[in-house]
C-alpha cells in the first residue's frame, strides 16, 4: 500500500511537469488572426468533425494564398477533439482560447455547442456551421448559424412533401438517441398534420443498436406508408436503404442535409440510392464552379474522399467570417470581445454566395437561405424544381 | 487499539489537508493569473469525477463489489436536480437552489440505489457487474424518451414531445434525446464559486465515507468483502450492509451528477453510458482499490491528461491509451512491484549508509 | 405469421451475437477475465478483410484466412504483452481496465490509418436468399451461413476442450489454476492457445458481423462487444453452448421489445429480461452454480 502512494505521487509529480510544459497561454501576435475549430475527431462522429477541420484548412489556404482576412494571413489552430462531449468540448473551447484563438468555426455537433456557446457568450465569436438545435446560439449577440436549423429542417420538409404532393402516407423512421435526428422529428411530427401528412408509422431506434432495421422495416411496410422520413445521418441511411430493398420496401425515402453523403460512403451500392429526396442545401455533385473546385481541392487533400455538407457548410463560415471581417475592419491586435462585437454587427451587412447557397443573417444569428430538393438519379443529384 | 485509530484518524486527516492543499495552491496560481483557461475550466470537471471515483471506491474497494453501472446514479441525480432548478428558477434565490437540488439529486440516486441494490446485490462477482451495467443502460433508455414541460398548469410528463399538449407559453425542459439546456446560466451570479464548491463537496464526501468505513458498519462492510462466509457466520447481515454501501454509494454519486449538471449548459444522457463508468471504475483502480487518496490523484491525473494532450491533436487519444496500459502494468503488475521495492529498499539502504557515514 | 417473421429476425440478429460470445466465452472461461478488447479484434479482421479484398485485391477467401492469422497473432500478442503481467495481480479487476486500454488503443489506431468516414462491406459471402410460404418468409443467406458457422464452431469448441490433450488442459487451467501447473500442464501456453482461438473466432464474427449489417468504422466492434458480453453472461459465461444460447435469446428479445413493445426502448427491454434471468438463475441458463465451501 505505501509503494502505491509513493508510486503515485511520482506519477503525479510527473503529470504536473507535463502540465508545466504545456504551451502557456500564447500572446496574441498581431500579424495573424487566429481560428479554431471544434468538433468530434475522434470517437463515434469522428467523420463530421474530421470533414469541418479539412473544409476550413481547404478556406483558410484558398483565402490566405489571396491575402487572408482584411490583409492580414488567417492561422487555423490544431483540431479541438470533443468526441461530440458538451464537456470536452467547452475544455476544447479553453484549451483554443489559451492557443491564442479568436474566432471559432464549430462546434460541430449541437449538444457541444450549446455548452460551448455558453461559455463563449459575448465573448468570442462563434460561428457553427453544423450546430443544429435552436438553443446553440441563443446565448449571446455573438453566435451565428450556417445551416438550418433542426425545427426548420422538420417543417419544410413537411411542407415540400405535402406541396409536391410526393405522398400523404408517411412512415418516419429515426435514431431516438441523438439529438439532432429527434430535432427534426418532432418537429416533422408536429407539422404534419398541418400539412394534411398522415404518419401511419413513427419508428426508432437507438445509437446503441443502430445496425439492424428489421423490425421497423417490416413495420413500416405493413403499415402501407407511401413515403419513409429519414432524418438520420448518411452512415445509418445507407444501412436502412439496404435493409430496406432486400426486405422489399420499395417506397419513397426522403432525407435532409444529414443525408447527403451517402453516394461517396466507400463501397456503397448506389443504385440503393436511386429516387431517394433530400433537401439539402449542398450537393458535392453540383455542376458550379466554387463546387467543383471546392470538392477538388477536397479530393486532392485527403485521399480521393468526397466532402459532405458538413465540409462545404464549414467553408462557407470561414468565407463569411472573412466578409465579416472586411466588412468590420478588425485587426488581429484587437481583443476578443471587440472583434466578437465588430464582426456580430457586421454580420448583418454581408451577404455571401457560398457553396451552399446565397446566405443572409438575422439578428438572432440564424441563416436566411433557401433550401434545395434534390433526387438522387443515375447516382448523382438533380436538383427538383 | 487506540493507538489504530488515531493513526486512522491521522491519515484521514492527511486526506482532507491533501485536498486543501491542493485547492490552495490551485487558488493562488488562479488568482495571480497563473493558470491556463484550459486548466481553469478542468477544475469542477476535476470535483465532479473526483466525487465520483471516491463513491465508486465505496463499492469497489470497500464493499468488494465490482459495478458497472455508476453512470447511471449520475445521471439520476443530474437530470433530477437539473429539472429542479429549472422549474424552480424564478422563485428560489441560486445559492438556496443550489443546496437543495444538490440534496435533492443526491436523494434521488440514492432511492435507485436502493431500489437497484436490492435485487443486484443478492448476485456476485460478473454477474453482479453486468447487471449494474444493464441497470445503468435502461436508465439511460428510460431518460431518453421522457419529455418535460412546464406551462401555467403546472408539470406536464410524456414520453413524446407531441405528447406533452402544453398550453401557448408553455416552455419544454427536458426534450428527450436533446435534453435539458440552460441550467448553468440560471447560476451566473456564482459561477466563480462552483470550484469552492466543488471541493467543499469532495471533503463531505471524504467525510461520509471515511466515517462510514471507520465505524462498526463500515468493519462489518469490509469483512464481507474479505470473507464473506466467515461474516455471515459470525452474524453480520452481509445484504443490508451492502445495501448500505451501495445506497451511499449511489447518493454521492447522484452529487457528483448535480455538478456535473449545473456546471454545462446542456446535459444530454447519451453522456452517462457504460463508456463512463467504466472510466470511472478505471480512476478507482488505478488509483488503488480501497485508497481513497489514490483515487483523487488518479482522477486529477487521468482525467487531465487526455486535455493536457491537446498539443498532439490526433495522437492524443492513442498516446493516452499507451499511457493507460503502462500504468496499470506498472502500477499492478507484480514484476514491476517487485522490482520497485527493490528500487525503494537500495534508495533506503544508500541514504542509511550516508547517514552513518 | 408477423410473429414467425420477427422470430426468423430475432434469430438473425442473435446468431451474430452468439458468433462474438463464442469467441467471448471461451477467454473467460479460461483465462477468467472480460476481455473488453474483444469486440475491437473483430473490427480489425473486418477491416483486414476489407482493405485485402477491396485494396490489395486479393480473392475473399485469402483475405478472411489473412485476417484469422493477423487476429490470431494480434490475440496472443496483446495477452503476452498487457495481460500476463496482471495474471497474478492481486485484484483481478487490473487486467480488466488494461483490457480497457487496448480497446482504446485499437480503436484509435483503427482511426489513425483508416479514417473516421464510415465504409460499406464488400460482399463477401454469395448465398442467395430463401424464400418459403410462397414469399412469405425470407430467409437470408448470411443469416443461413451464420447459423451454420455457429453449430460448427460451437461443436468443434466442444469437441475440442473435451476430447484433446490441450483441450483438457484448457479445462484443467479453468478449473484450477495451480493445481494443473502442479500436473505439468504449461498454463502459459494453455492461455496463449486459448488467446489465439478466441482472436481467431473474432476474424470470422468480424466477417459474418459486417456481412449481415455491412458497415464499418473503428467503432463497430465496442457495442457488439457489450451485447455479446450480456449474451455469454446470459447464457452462463463459461459455457459454450450457453454463450450461443444466451445470443440467440437476446437476439429474439430484442426484436420481440421492439416488435411488441417499443422500439425506443428495446435496449432496455433487453436489459430489464436479463436482470430477471439473473435473479432466477444466477449463474446464467447454463452456468454451472458452484457452492462455495468453507
Amino acid at each position: 500500500m505505501r509503494n502505491l502512494k509513493k508510486v503515485l505521487s511520482v506519477t503525479a509529480a510527473a503529470a504536473l511537469a507535463v502540465t508545466a510544459m504545456t504551451p502557456a497561454a500564447v500572446f496574441a501576435d498581431d500579424e495573424t488572426f487566429k481560428v479554431g475549430v471544434i468538433g468530434p475527431m475522434t470517437g463515434d462522429y469522428a467523420q463530421y468533425g474530421t470533414n469541418v477541420y479539412n473544409a476550413a484548412k481547404i478556406a483558410i489556404d484558398e483565402i490566405n494564398a489571396d491575402g487572408g482576412f482584411n490583409g492580414y494571413q488567417v492561422e487555423l489552430l490544431d483540431a479541438g477533439d470533443d468526441q461530440g462531449d458538451p464537456e470536452k468540448a467547452v475544455n476544447a473551447y479553453n484549451d483554443l482560447l489559451d492557443k491564442g484563438m479568436q474566432m471559432l468555426c464549430g462546434t460541430v455537433t449541437s449538444g457541444a455547442c450549446i455548452a460551448v456557446g455558453a461559455e463563449a457568450a459575448e465573448s468570442t465569436f462563434l460561428f457553427t456551421p453544423s450546430g443544429t438545435a435552436v438553443d446553440c446560439i441563443t446565448a449571446g449577440s455573438n453566435e451565428f448559424r450556417m445551416c438550418f436549423t433542426d425545427p426548420m429542417q422538420g417543417t419544410k420538409s413537411a411542407e415540400f412533401i405535402s406541396e409536391k404532393g410526393l405522398a400523404t402516407k408517411i412512415a418516419v423512421l429515426y435514431d431516438s438517441m441523438a439529438d439532432y435526428n429527434v430535432g427534426i422529428h418532432d418537429a416533422f411530427v408536429a407539422s404534419a398534420e398541418e400539412y394534411g401528412l398522415e404518419i401511419v408509422a413513427d419508428e426508432a431506434y437507438t445509437t446503441d443498436s443502430n445496425t439492424d432495421f428489421s423490425v421497423q422495416i417490416s413495420k413500416i411496410k405493413e403499415s402501407g406508408a407511401e413515403l419513409v422520413f429519414l432524418p438520420n445521418y448518411y452512415s445509418d441511411n445507407a444501412l436502412i436503404l439496404q435493409q430496406a430493398s432486400d426486405a422489399g420496401l420499395d417506397v419513397k425515402f426522403f432525407g435532409v442535409d444529414g443525408m447527403d453523403g451517402i453516394l461517396s460512403v466507400e463501397n456503397f451500392d448506389t443504385s440503393l440510392a436511386e429516387g431517394v429526396m433530400l433537401l439539402t442545401p449542398f450537393s458535392a455533385t453540383g455542376e458550379d464552379e466554387a463546387t467543383v473546385n471546392f470538392v477538388k481541392a477536397y479530393n486532392d487533400a485527403h485521399n480521393g474522399e468526397t466532402p459532405n455538407q458538413f465540409a462545404a457548410d464549414a467553408y462557407d463560415v470561414i468565407y463569411a467570417m472573412k466578409a465579416a471581417a472586411e466588412d468590420a475592419g478588425i485587426t488581429p491586435d484587437m481583443s476578443n470581445e471587440d472583434i466578437s462585437a465588430a464582426l456580430s454587427a457586421s454580420m448583418l451587412n454581408i451577404e455571401l454566395n457560398g457553396l451552399t447557397g446565397t446566405a443572409k443573417w438575422t439578428e438572432d444569428g440564424e441563416c436566411d437561405k433557401a433550401p434545395k430538393a434534390y433526387e438522387i438519379k443515375d447516382g448523382v443529384y438533380v436538383e427538383v424544381e | 487499539m487506540k493507538k489504530n485509530m488515531s493513526k486512522t484518524t491521522k491519515n484521514n486527516f492527511i486526506t482532507y489537508a491533501m485536498v486543501i492543499v491542493i485547492f490552495a495552491v490551485v487558488q493562488t496560481l488562479s488568482s495571480t493569473g497563473n493558470l491556463s483557461n484550459l486548466l481553469m475550466g478542468l477544475l469542477v470537471p476535476l470535483c465532479v469525477y473526483t466525487i465520483a471515483a471516491i463513491s465508486l471506491n465505496l463499492v469497489v474497494g470497500f464493499s468488494g463489489e465490482l459495478s458497472l453501472g455508476h453512470a447511471g446514479f449520475m445521471c439520476v441525480g443530474a437530470y433530477s436536480s437539473a429539472l429542479f432548478s429549472q422549474v424552480v428558477k424564478d422563485s428560489i434565490p441560486s445559492v438556496p437552489r443550489l443546496i437543495l437540488a444538490i440534496l435533492i439529486g443526491a436523494a434521488v440516486a440514492g432511492v435507485f440505489g436502493i431500489i437497484i441494490g436490492i435485487p443486484v446485490l443478492r448476485l456476485r462477482g460478473d454477474y453482479l457487474a453486468i447487471v449494474t451495467l444493464a441497470f445503468g443502460e435502461i436508465i439511460k433508455n428510460l431518460i431518453n424518451i421522457l419529455y418535460v414541460g412546464v406551462d401555467e398548469n403546472g408539470l406536464h410528463v410524456a414520453t413524446s414531445s407531441a405528447g406533452l399538449k402544453m398550453a401557448a407559453g408553455g416552455k419544454q425542459i427536458m426534450k428527450g434525446a436533446l435534453g435539458i439546456s440552460g441550467t448553468s446560466t440560471l447560476y451566473k451570479d456564482i459561477k466563480g464559486y462552483f470550484f469552492l464548491i466543488g471541493i467543499i463537496l469532495i471533503l463531505v464526501t471524504l467525510f461520509i465515507v471515511q466515517n462510514l468505513v471507520n465505524s462498526r458498519s463500515g468493519r462489518a462492510i469490509m469483512s464481507t468483502r474479505d470473507n464473506r462466509i466467515a461474516a455471515e457466520s459470525v452474524g453480520i447481515n452481509i445484504t443490508s450492509y451492502k445495501l448500505l454501501a451501495f445506497t451511499i454509494s449511489a447518493a454521492l454519486a447522484g452529487v457528483a451528477g448535480v455538478l456535473y449538471a449545473h456546471n454545462l449548459s446542456m446535459l444530454k444522457v447519451s453522456i452517462f453510458d457504460y463508456n463512463m463508468s467504466i472510466m470511472i471504475l478505471v480512476y478507482v483502480v488505478l488509483g488503488g482499490i480501497g485508497n481513497l487518496r489514490g483515487s483523487i490523484i488518479a482522477t486529477i491525473i487521468l482525467y487531465a491528461l487526455p486535455e493536457l494532450l491537446r498539443g498532439f491533436s490526433t495522437y492524443r487519444m492513442l498516446i493516452y491509451a499507451i499511457v493507460l496500459i503502462a500504468m496499470m502494468l506498472f502500477n499492478w503488475a507484480p514484476a514491476a512491484r517487485n522490482w520497485r521495492s527493490r528500487m525503494l529498499e537500495k534508495i533506503k539502504g544508500n541514504r542509511q549508509k550516508k547517514e552513518a557515514a | 405469421m408477423s410473429f414467425i417473421s420477427y422470430l426468423k429476425d430475432g434469430i438473425s440478429l442473435g446468431s451474430i451475437y452468439a458468433i462474438i460470445a463464442l469467441g467471448y466465452t471461451m477467454v473467460y472461461g479460461i483465462a477468467k477475465m472480460l476481455n473488453f478488447a474483444h469486440g475491437d479484434v473483430i473490427m480489425v479482421g473486418a477491416f483486414v478483410i476489407l482493405t485485402a479484398i477491396t485494396k490489395a485485391g486479393l480473392s475473399p477467401l485469402l483475405s478472411v484466412l489473412l485476417a484469422v492469422v493477423l487476429c490470431t497473432v494480434l490475440g496472443v500478442t496483446i495477452e503476452m504483452v498487457a495481460y500476463r503481467p496482471l495474471r497474478k495481480a492481486s485484484s483481478n479487476l487490473a487486467v480488466l481496465i488494461t483490457a480497457i486500454g487496448v480497446s482504446y488503443l485499437l480503436q484509435n489506431l483503427a482511426l489513425l490509418i483508416f479514417g473516421a468516414d464510415a465504409k460499406s462491406f464488400v460482399t463477401v459471402i454469395n448465398v442467395p436468399t430463401v424464400t418459403l410460404f410462397d414469399g412469405q418468409l425470407t430467409i437470408k443467406g448470411i443469416t443461413i451461413v451464420t447459423i451454420i458457422a455457429c453449430i460448427i464452431i460451437m461443436c468443434g469448441l466442444t469437441f475440442f476442450v473435451k476430447k484433446t490433450k490441450p483441450g483438457r488442459a484448457m479445462q484443467a487451467v479453468s478449473e484450477d489454476r495451480d493445481a494443473a501447473q502442479l500436473m505439468g500442464v504449461n498454463v502459459n501456453a494453455t492461455i496463449s492457445l486459448t488467446f489465439a482461438i478466441g482472436s481467431g473466432l473474432a476474424a470470422i464474427a468480424g466477417l459474418l458481423l459486417c456481412s449481415a449489417y455491412p458497415t464499418l468504422t473503428p467503432y463497430t466492434g465496442a457495442m457488439p462487444g457489450i451485447k455479446a458480453f450480456v449474451a455469454a453472461v446470459f447464457g452462463g459465461i463459461g459455457s459454450i453452448p450457453g454463450a450461443m444460447v444466451g445470443g440467440i435469446l437476446l437476439g429474439v428479445i430484442e426484436i420481440f421489445g421492439r416488435a411488441y413493445i417499443s422500439s425506443q426502448v428495446a435496449d432496455a427491454i433487453v436489459f430489464a429480461v436479463l436482470i430477471i434471468v439473473l435473479l432466477v438463475r444466477p449463474a446464467g441458463l447454463f452456468g454451472k452454480n458452484i457452492q462455495e465451501k468453507v
